[in-house]
């Protein structure tokens, strides 16, 4: 396994896992949380981050068995794993469906594949469209993603990757930009300026507005930022994050947001899998902070995360998390510039605003 | 400056040196040919300063000398010399600054002494501040010792280089003394020559007190320190002193010489330059060329005194945070009583609010108190355009000083505008000579004389001084690879059709870049600021049009485009944290931004707006 150059993602790469370890970590940290958040209803799994599909499907099962046991779920319960489009992956996929999954995203990241050695990806676009069928067999629910606005894409090559895309697409998709991060080799490279090719804003902003136009006409609306979908198949899971449900983090590097006794708490683990196993065994809990997060700080994530939305956020319970009312005089700002609308208890991003969100959140999030 | 605890050496402290064993002189040149690397070696070789002590450039002690290599402040230091004829001689040596900006320290420096080494780069050869500084030598009635520095480099020619000095200055450099500053070469030749061919001083121990007013400084433990140079007359600690112009009487605390470190002293005879300290807490109270006499038994007629030195760019410093106004404020008087030739006065701007309208020597000037401000108080600074002082001839008759183009009146009451000129001298390799003569004559220049020295031309240009305090140094630096020196002087001022041009950012007018120019130059000029202020204007969510105008008609225009994409492309339940604390990070970023109406302009960009590449 190989690590892809631009994720920030917990992606580890160990060669063989002990997964009778990991499964006791797995399944005593699921009691920890279990025993504080007794009685709620669990309506979502997500298998993700990094490279849940090097888990035995014997894994999976153990988990979804635990996790069935501690809290009561919905009679819909959405599990969804992240998967990597290649045939070995795609050889659990049946495995993955008994345990009781029954949504896939794929990171299928391009569908050229000059681009996915450039992004470091393993598979070729074949292998991913093979693994891709054998998906849509198996599962419900499937999805796939791809960056865009990669080092010299032109705005033909996208409209044409893109279109080729949405004819693959199920229900779901999900088109990111290529960000930079730091402290990925992307990242090095580009502090380096290594990473050449890469669009201006004003290219980025076509292809982005592209990508919107094309994905309304084959009906697949943009319902976040970068995620696509039939009405009715919007991923349930990433919708309580934007929502700012509430959200357990179970494993290396997850955060949390939970409610206990009326207070909402940030929780995160141990970065590094090998220290996260140890302390897990060794102090009964893999959780590295926990911290109160005020009113204040929790009506800003809410902010943040719910004008991501298509629907926006409601102002009501802004100020009900914050304690006072979102600025009036910012909101009519903006507004006056056609960057958000507001109506009545509702405020969303107008298609333009929803593309500068960085600077419609710096002037709406208070001082 | 920490005061030296040694005994004094019985020759200081009690008997007055004889003044045929004084020698008063200053190290002039152009800047970096080595005056201060030269003034190391005097010291050293004198072992005036122990050798675990010394250091390059020892006398330029403030860090933003140290730190640009380059001298700001004249310094005085007083070295004995046991000469080759048997006698131990006093030598009083000034190192002065090179930079045009601070000529008026070495014309001061020059009132004090009686002779100059004058350094010349054996590999660079005569330059503009070489010529600036012999003529206000030769004013002074100096003895000059020709002195070719640099040897020890392959690429120095001193036979070209000493016949340069006899064909463009018109000196004797037969008997220039070759040396190389950094090894030491040539010292011991520098030292009999200072002996042998400098005059000593005159003077009349047994007259009244007159002593020259040479400089003063403050200093936090001490007060004011004033530095003399006594003509006639001897003057002792305890002395009841006054000074003639200002009319301050003060009982002398402290008497000293500089070696370097302050060293106390009984007494100081005619010809000797030192120090005093007598509780004066201002060094406003002081006044340069001032006469010092004794209260009770005065000299009868003063020093002619020296012309204070003139201010000549102007720029508006504001605080960026205008909470630090009065910490500004506090700063801006300290370094004021330290250097009298920076001046300021309040001022406020409808968009950068309160600060102060400061004068400079030249833009060095600015940039090193600009500088200082910043660093030694820690206060970000917004700085305005400089521009120099224009005289409004109103139509009633009267005339007024405009320092600052936001003051400008309404024009209805003007009759005429006139600017001040300078005559710019420029040294300059033949090769880049024509690229001289375009930049000269695209800033509205006259061309006064060309003459050729060797394979060097000198032009003489009169030159509206507006054209240069912008960027004419860099320009000039850069048409030439470095290769040309400048040197000027004010001669007056003069009509022309000068404007006030404004900048309107989204139809906001933005007094801090209002400035003077002249209408020939309206258009390149707005055009230029407006397309620098595209550049540095960040996008907003809405175009924003960025205008340059005259009255109230418009000369140029840019539209700064509307922000097409800033979006986060992933962000899920692990990314909320980091991803407020990017967003936090960005909005304290626009804490550093000026409000105009709807639209943020950075800080950066008043400062870079007005360097101008042309
Ligand atoms: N090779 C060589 N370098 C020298 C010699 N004398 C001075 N320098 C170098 O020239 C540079 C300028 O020397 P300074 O002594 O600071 O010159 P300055 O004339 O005092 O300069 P300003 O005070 O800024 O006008 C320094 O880098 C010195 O080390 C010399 O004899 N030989
Ligand atoms: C957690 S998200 C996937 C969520 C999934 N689409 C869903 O609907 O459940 C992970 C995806 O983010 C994308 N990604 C990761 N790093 C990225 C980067 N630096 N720039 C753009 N996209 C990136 C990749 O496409 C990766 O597959
Ligand atoms: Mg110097």
């Amino acid at each position: 396994m190989a690590k892809c150059p631009y994720c920030d993602f917990n992606s580890h790469v160990a060669a063989s896992i002990d997964q009778d370890r990991w499964q006791r970590a797995y399944l005593s940290e699921i009691d920890r949380i279990g025993a504080e958040t007794r009685g709620r209803v669990l309506n979502t799994v997500f298998f993700g981050g990094g490279t849940p599909s090097l888990m035995q499907p014997e894994l999976v099962a153990a988990i979804m068995d635990r996790i069935r046991a501690t809290w009561p779920t919905a009679n819909d319960l959405e599990v969804t794993l992240e998967a990597n489009p290649t045939s070995v992956e795609a050889a659990r996929f049946i495995g993955y469906r008994n345990a009781g999954v029954n949504r896939l995203s794929m990171g299928v990241q391009a569908l050229n594949d000059d681009d996915l050695r450039r992004l470091g990806r393993l598979h070729s676009v074949a292998e991913a469209r093979a693994a891709f069928d054998i998906a849509r067999n198996t599962f419900d629910r499937v999805s796939f993603d791809l960056i865009y606005a990669r080092q010299d894409q032109t705005y033909d090559a996208w409209r044409a990757e893109l279109t080729e895309a949405l004819s693959m697409a199920v229900d779901h998709l999900s088109l990111y930009q290529l960000t930079i991060e730091q402290g990925t080799a992307f990242g090095d490279r580009y502090a380096r300026g290594k990473l050449r090719g890469l669009p201006d804003e004003d290219d980025a902003g076509d292809l982005y507005f592209l990508t919107q136009d094309l994905c309304e006409k084959a009906g697949m609306e943009a319902y976040e930022v970068s995620n696509h979908a039939q009405n009715g198949s919007e991923s349930r899971h990433n919708m309580i994050y934007w929502r700012y449900g509430d959200y357990a983090g179970i494993g290396p590097g997850a955060h949390g947001r939970v409610t206990i006794d009326g207070q909402r708490y940030a929780t995160d683990t141990g970065l590094s899998p090998a220290n996260w196993l140890e302390q897990v065994e060794k102090t009964g809990s893999g959780e590295q902070s926990r911290s109160a997060i005020s009113g204040a700080d929790q009506a800003a994530e809410y902010l943040m995360m719910g004008l991501r939305l298509r629907d926006g956020i409601s102002l009501a319970r802004y100020e009900s998390l914050a304690g006072k009312p979102l600025n009036t005089n910012n909101i009519n700002r903006l507004a006056d510039i056609e960057m958000v609308s507001h109506q009545g208890d509702s405020l969303r991003c107008t298609p333009n605003g929803r593309a500068v969100l960085n600077a419609v959140l710096r002037d709406l999030l208070p001082d | 400056m920490p005061i030296d605890q040694r005994p004094f050496p019985p020759h200081i402290a009690g008997i007055m040196t004889d003044l045929k064993n004084i020698r008063n002189f200053s190290i002039v040149a152009h800047i970096d040919h080595g005056k201060s690397t030269l003034a190391d070696r005097l010291i050293q070789l004198t072992g005036t300063v122990a050798e675990r002590d010394m250091k390059a450039q020892l006398l330029d002690n403030m860090d933003i000398e140290r730190e640009r290599g380059i001298t700001i402040k004249a310094n005085t230091v007083r070295i004995e010399y046991p000469a080759k004829d048997g006698q131990t001689y006093v030598l009083n040596l000034i190192d002065t600054p090179g930079h045009v900006d601070f000529g008026y320290e070495v014309s001061r420096s020059m009132q004090a002494v009686e002779g100059s080494l004058l350094v010349v780069d054996a590999t660079q050869g005569v330059e503009a501040q070489t010529l600036a500084n012999v003529y206000q030598a030769i004013e002074a009635d100096h003895e000059i010792v020709p002195v070719l520095n640099k040897i020890d480099l392959p690429a120095a020619d001193c036979e070209r280089v000493a016949e340069q000095i006899e064909d463009v200055i018109g000196i004797d450099a037969s008997d220039a003394v070759q040396i190389s500053a950094k090894t030491g070469i040539g010292i011991p030749e520098v030292l009999e020559a200072i002996v042998t061919r400098l005059p000593a001083p005159g003077g009349d121990r047994d007259a009244p007190l007159k002593a020259m007013l040479v400089d003063s400084y403050y200093d936090a433990y001490l007060g004011v320190v004033v530095i003399i140079r006594v003509i006639d007359g001897v003057v002792r600690k305890g002395d009841k002193i006054k000074m003639i112009k200002t009319g301050g009487a003060y009982g002398i605390d402290r008497l000293g010489v500089f070696r370097p470190q302050m060293q106390d002293i009984a007494e100081l005879g005619p010809g000797e330059i030192g120090f005093f300290t007598a509780s004066i807490k201002l060094v406003r109270d002081t006044r340069v060329g001032d006469t010092i006499t004794h209260e009770k038994k005065p000299c009868v007629t003063a020093l002619p005194g020296f012309k204070p030195a003139q201010p000549v760019v102007f720029c508006g410093l504001f605080p960026v945070d205008s909470a630090e106004f009065e910490a500004l404020r506090d700063a801006i008087e300290k370094l004021a009583l330290n250097d009298a030739s920076f001046s300021y006065e309040m001022e406020t701007s409808a968009a950068l609010g309160f600060g102060f309208r400061c004068g400079f020597l030249g833009l060095l000037h600015l940039e090193v108190i600009r500088d200082r401000l910043e660093r030694e108080y820690d206060i970000d600074l917004i700085t305005t355009a400089p521009s120099v002082v224009y005289h409004l001839h109103m139509k009633d008759g009267s005339m007024r000083e405009l320092h600052n183009p936001a003051d400008m009146p309404d024009l209805t009451y003007v009759d005429h505008i006139e600017e001040p000129r300078i005559k710019a001298t420029i040294l300059v390799p033949d090769e880049y000579l024509g690229d001289v003569l375009k930049l000269c004559q695209d800033r509205r220049g006259i061309q006064m004389d060309l003459t050729y020295a060797g394979s060097r031309a000198m032009v003489v240009y009169d030159l509206p001084l507006n054209e240069v305090v912008f960027d004419f140094y860099d320009r000039l630096k850069s048409v030439t690879k470095g290769y040309a020196s400048f040197d000027y002087q004010m001669i007056g001022y003069r009509e022309d059709n000068l404007v006030k041009m404004q900048v309107l950012v989204n139809d906001e007018p933005v007094d801090a870049l209002s400035m003077m120019v002249h209408r020939d130059r309206a258009e390149a000029r707005g055009r230029a600021m407006c397309e620098k202020l595209k550049e540095l204007i960040p996008r907003h969510m809405f175009k924003i049009p960025i205008q340059a105008a005259i009255g109230g008609k418009v000369i140029a225009r840019e539209t700064l485009s509307a922000m097409r994409k800033d979006v986060t492309a992933k962000c899920y339940g692990g990314d909320v944290t980091r991803k407020k604390k990017l967003l936090e990070k960005q909005k304290a970023g626009k804490k550093k931004m000026r409000q105009f109406g709807k639209v943020e302009i950075p800080q950066q960009a008043f400062i870079n707006a007005l360097k101008m590449d042309d």
